[in-house]
């Protein structure tokens, strides 16, 4: 490269103009940044560092009660606290901007432990002296197929709805694949300039079964000689204008028809550029462009199918500059691997393809820290998403937009697992809505979140009234989820599925970006400080009850208090209005029996039965919620005999009560309950974390702990509340024991939806197929 | 068996090229001489007689099998080409020459058997006896290495395919050859699994064959006619248009056990400009015959491993005078799969399909 150089630093500034983004929104964190990696293909450069994220966090701490200090009333203390938490950087950007971005990088970065750069990509070697002159770092060179298959494993691994079935014609161009933990064994057809196909066995174990030198190279090769059109861009752009019949020799141009002894069908290619072979015709640049494209996948992909049955694996991804992002090679692909299969494997693409070797040479250079050890999570609101593939947008466009695009993973600080107890984790799908899919949904969903923008903005300002620059901040928080939720109305899929999860996670993230960690937490507390009033009084007015009115009052009670939740807007209202709006009154908002989903009955014949041996119960808000609600309900199930694990959120989100205040909140009222206070000294009622900070349920991702206790306790009932986690996810989750889901509806859309009204109940009461129904062992010989 | 009364014809019209054999009967007794219309003696005569029709019709005389018996009869089996595009022509002579007074079955295959049925009805007033493609492909290749004749042995191979100083062409015979890989490579390629004359499937194909060779050599260089195309490969050198192993790493890929000199992207250094610009229109030829070539050997030995054969034979007008094809596929058999696979060719490359039909006429099926 000409440019590589050039000491004239003027010069090579030029470039600047070009950067859409201010560069340090792009190379964010570069202070602490560490172990950099870079892959540098034949046009884009990705680049990916490790650093760490300062933010605020809101910390609850227990009032020492005995002092009866300056406490007042209140139950515990809310503090901001820094936390530092890990967070992975990656970011593409066009070769071009290279030497900018090291200049950039070398201006801002602190940290001097960092003495190498792991490189990896052909063009590695090329840009060696460059970087090492501008960043004074040593390069490193790794082996790029060992690092595309350590990058992919990390993917597929850490990021749900990574790989993806592109279907062209279907309503959703993409369909993700539901993470499955065990992701070996698998096929990575690697499309470069030749083609490499890799079975990987495991972490460690792959193995390069195969390739072909007709690949991407040779569509751009070949292309360029045949239509003069220099670019590889510019030559899919004339492909998919082509007409193929016209240089194609078709079965029907043999045949007259159909081979039908063969099942052949006329419109197949019996002979690639078989009409083609004379002197005096023309043929449009299109025309040989689209038959090029065609014999080079048909074959990519036979290739690919005749692998993958001699090595009997189902699952192959496609990668490599031939794939990545381009609609027309997928479609071609994915067409060719349904013909040679007939349908029995499908092609598989990743959104974040284009990081696979950055991913893997940062992993290399990483191995001290053991980054395979945690878990991590995409932060949604540092990452770009997967950009418009529609076919119609112009790929020059796409390619010269000189956008960076970027991928943040954050560390999450538990190892995450799925619950032991799902039926089939490999078909389990959290989310009962896939907005990617359904239209009319998306449309109200993605309206209800802008709706509600003004809301969680002016919350957030007001959950920090001591600081100054909070309302600047809330008005990038704004404007950023705005623009997020924009994205995601032109294009849904740029996360992997769009659900309602997605939509509340991301917003999560976004305002924990501008440091609002915990928007609720005054209002948390003064809920929970209002409630644990009531709670002597309302225990009192259950014991006085009848056993089979009690069981009753109690699931009534479970249900108002869920109507208290300032995450649905309807209710957030009301409570604003009128905080007045109390426990009683909740209650006769309640549906009446019979509910929309009413198992009721069941569950109380259940309750006549055995006790349980362990339940796992779900969490949703704080408040009246948790501790008039769920405690009451706790404590019956722990005097019944049933061990019970309280799995609440590790950070906070909305309203939902976190691990940290439930803590302090069952301490409390242990002390007024001796029968709370028992089960926490037996060690039958325990608090775990379940991993998550997203107010819907993933049981897939839960805290690797959480894990551990519900298999060691041999847990036998999953109670979920709440709409988010079991209304907008689980509700259609199968588990291998029994399970209670009880939920409100508090939004009229969902409610319609369900065939029901405002205020609905859910109450769905499961048990698996096959497994004895209450009576079990209550009768069986001792 | 009943006679057949003459002309035995077998046809064979592909994607690209009719292929028409032609049973020359030599032991025609005066009676019968007496007996035989003028119409049949013409035509004898004016095939027998002749090396080319019209202007792109050829005997293959080297290929002709002298003093056969077939169906106790004695005679010459002539095997005579055209291109399919030249078909009118064909049917305009058949209908000058009344083929059809003589009221014999025309048994015909390939895909142009369907497609101009009718143009045969209309244009010669012929019927076509209609035959599968593949199912007179090995009857056909069964029967010309079965039969004995004085010439040289219809099979072959290559030996030493990796020391091109010393690979030489070796006659053999199909003994025991199921289970065998057939992969004919005409305009596309079939590849068959063969476990015995009647006893076979097509496993799969691929349209890179040689019409795209062909065609894609048109595009590139000019050229209109495969000996054309081929005299140009012969002349290039690959290595200028195609990306090799060692021009990504310097040398052999150790790592994966890729040697240097392997193709790691065809046509791969024609992405760049000032490399586009300094090829010659023959390096262009022999990196498409070599492409086409290569992925043809090597979706054949997935095929072959995948079938669990070890045999495989290679037929179709693609190895028409193509050596250099015949020889990248027996190293590449050899090479990839060490040693396992063994390549075989037949010299009759592109007619055992018209043999086949031929057979047909002669011996129903």
């Amino acid at each position: 490269m000409a440019e590589c150089g050039r000491v004239d630093s003027n010069t090579s500034h030029t470039m600047d103009k070009s950067i859409t983004l201010p560069p340090d929104e792009i190379f964010r964190n570069l202070e602490n940044a560490k172990r950099f990696a870079i892959d540098i293909g034949g046009s884009l450069t990705k680049l990916a560092y490790y650093s760490t994220v300062q933010h605020k966090v809101a910390k609850v701490r227990s009032f020492d009660h005995t002092a009866k200090a300056a406490a007042g009333d209140k139950l515990y203390e809310i503090s901001m606290q820094e936390e530092v938490t890990a967070r992975l950087h990656f970011i593409k950007f066009e070769n071009a901007y290279i030497e900018t971005c090291l200049d950039f990088i070398k201006d801002h970065l602190v940290n001097t432990e960092t003495k190498v750069i792991k490189a990896t990509g052909g063009g590695a070697h090329k840009f060696k002296e460059l970087i090492e002159r501008k960043l004074g770092l040593k390069v490193d060179k790794e082996d790029e197929m060992t690092c595309l298959i350590k990058g992919c494993n990390f993917v597929l691994k850490n990021i749900p709805h990574e790989a993806f079935v592109y279907a062209k014609h279907a309503d959703s161009e993409f369909r993700f694949q539901t993470t499955n933990p065990d992701i070996f064994p698998y096929l990575l057809v690697n499309i470069g300039s030749g083609v490499s196909i890799v079975k990987v066995e495991s972490e460690d174990k792959f193995e390069r079964i195969g390739g072909s030198s007709i690949g991407g190279g040779t569509f751009w090769g070949l292309g360029a000689l045949l239509t003069k059109t220099k670019r590889f861009d510019e030559l899919l752009q004339l492909a998919s204008k082509g007409q193929h019949a016209s240089v194609d020799m078709l079965v029907k141009d043999i045949y007259g028809g159909s081979y039908g002894y063969l099942g052949l069908t006329g419109d197949l290619i019996a002979s690639s550029f078989g009409k083609s072979a004379t002197a005096d015709k023309d043929f449009s640049k299109e025309d040989m462009a689209k038959s090029l494209l065609h014999m080079i996948s048909n074959d990519i992909g036979q290739l690919a199918c005749l692998y993958a049955k001699l090595h009997n694996l189902s699952r192959v991804y496609f990668g490599g500059f031939f794939i990545r992002g381009h609609p027309v090679t997928m479609h071609t692909i994915t067409y060719s691997i349904n013909f040679f299969t007939k349908g029995e494997v499908q092609a598989l693409f990743l959104r974040h393809e284009g990081y696979l070797g950055t991913i893997g040479a940062f992993l290399k250079g990483a191995e001290e820290d053991n980054p395979n050890q945690y878990s991590w999570g995409e932060n949604y609101a540092g990452s770009s998403g997967l950009m418009s593939v529609s076919p119609d947008m112009n790929p020059m466009q796409r390619a010269r937009s000189g956008t960076f695009d970027m991928l943040e993973m954050d560390r999450l600080e538990r190892q995450l697992v799925n619950l032991p107890l799902l039926q089939d984790p490999s078909s389990y799908i959290p989310d009962t809505v896939d907005l990617t899919e359904d239209a009319l949904a998306r449309e109200y969903w993605l309206y209800c979140f802008e709706e509600a923008l003004d809301g969680v903005v002016k919350r957030a300002v007001a959950s920090q009234p001591d600081m100054p620059e909070a309302a600047l901040r809330a008005e990038k928080f704004r404007q950023k989820y705005r623009h997020k939720l924009q994205t995601l109305r032109q294009q849904p899929f740029a996360y992997g599925s769009l659900t309602v999860r997605s939509l509340l996670d991301t917003r999560e993230h976004c305002l924990n970006e501008f440091n609002f960690p915990d928007p609720y937490s005054k209002i948390k507390q003064r809920e929970n400080d209002i409630a644990l009033k009531y709670y002597q009084k309302a225990v009192k007015s259950l014991d006085e009850l009848s056993w089979e009115e009690k069981q009753f009052a109690l699931v009534q009670g479970v249900l108002a208090g869920n109507v208290f939740d300032w995450g649905a807007k309807a209710v957030s209202d009301v409570l604003e209005s009128d905080p007045e709006f109390g426990f009683e009154e909740a209650k006769r908002q309640l549906e009446e029996r019979p509910w929309l989903v009413d198992s009721y009955d069941q569950w109380l014949e259940r309750l006549k039965g055995p006790p349980h041996k362990c339940a796992l119960f779900f969490v949703d808000n704080s408040g009246v919620d948790i501790i008039l609600g769920v405690m009451p309900f706790v404590r019956e199930l722990l005097s019944r005999g049933t061990e019970v694990v309280l799995a609440s959120n590790s950070g906070p989100a909305l309203n939902d009560v976190t691990n940290g205040e439930l803590q302090i909140l069952t301490e409390r009222i242990a002390a007024m309950d001796p029968v709370i206070e028992a089960g926490l000294r037996e060690d039958r009622l325990l608090l775990v974390q379940s991993g998550s900070s997203s107010p819907c349920l993933d049981l897939s991702r839960l805290d690797k702990v959480l894990a551990m206790v519900v298999r060691e306790r041999q847990t036998d009932l999953v109670i979920i509340e709440g709409m988010g986690r079991a209304i907008h996810t689980n509700y259609y989750a199968m588990l291998s024991c029994e399970s209670l889901k009880m939920a409100v509806i508090k939004n009229s859309w969902l409610a319609d939806r369900l065939g029901g009204k405002l205020f609905s109940v859910v109450f769905k009461y499961e048990v698996p197929a096959g497994k004895p129904n209450k009576d079990c062992g209550a009768f069986s010989p001792s | 068996m009943a006679f057949h009364s003459f002309p035995w014809f077998g046809m064979d019209i592909g994607g690209t090229l009719v292929k028409l054999v032609y049973f020359e009967p030599k032991d025609i007794t005066a009676e019968e001489e007496q007996e035989e219309v003028e119409n049949l003696k013409s035509i004898r005569r004016y095939l027998t007689s002749n090396t080319a029709y019209g202007k792109t019709g050829i005997r293959d005389v080297h290929l002709e099998l002298q003093d056969l018996t077939l169906c106790g009869r004695k005679g010459n089996l002539h095997f005579i080409r055209f291109p399919t595009h030249d078909l009118p022509a064909f049917l305009q002579m058949g209908r000058d020459k009344h083929f059809s007074s003589l009221h014999t079955t025309l048994c015909a295959t390939g895909g142009g058997a369907y497609k101009f049925e009718s143009d045969f009805r209309m244009m010669a007033d012929l019927e076509l006896h209609k035959l599968d493609e593949l199912d007179c492909l090995i009857r056909g290749v069964l029967y010309l290495d079965s039969v004995m004749s004085s010439g040289p042995s219809e099979c072959y191979y290559f030996e030493n395919p990796a020391d091109p100083d010393h690979c030489v062409q070796k006659p053999c015979t199909l003994e025991n050859p199921y289970p065998l890989l057939l992969v004919n490579i005409g305009s596309g390629v079939s590849i068959l699994a063969v476990y015995s004359e009647n006893n076979y499937k097509r496993v799969t194909g691929t349209s890179l064959g040689g019409g795209t060779f062909l065609g894609l050599c048109c595009l590139l260089t000019g050229c209109s006619t495969f000996e054309e195309a081929l005299e140009m490969a012969s002349q290039g050198e690959s290595t200028r248009v195609d990306k090799l192993v060692r021009d990504i790493y310097g040398g052999d890929y150790e790592r994966f056990g890729l040697p240097g000199w392997a193709v790691a992207s065809s046509f791969g250094n024609m992405m760049s400009k000032d490399k586009r610009e300094s090829v010659s229109k023959e390096d262009l030829a022999r990196a498409t015959l070599v492409t086409i070539t290569n992925n043809i050997g090597s979706i054949t030995r997935m095929c072959a491993l995948n079938e669990n054969i070890e045999t495989v034979l290679f037929v179709g007008n693609f190895l028409r005078v193509n050596t250099l094809s015949m020889k990248l596929l027996a190293y590449a058999m050899d090479y990839w799969s060490k040693g396992q696979l063994k390549a075989l060719f037949l010299r009759h490359e592109g007619y055992f399909g018209a043999v086949g039909a031929l057979l047909e006429l002669l011996h129903p099926s």
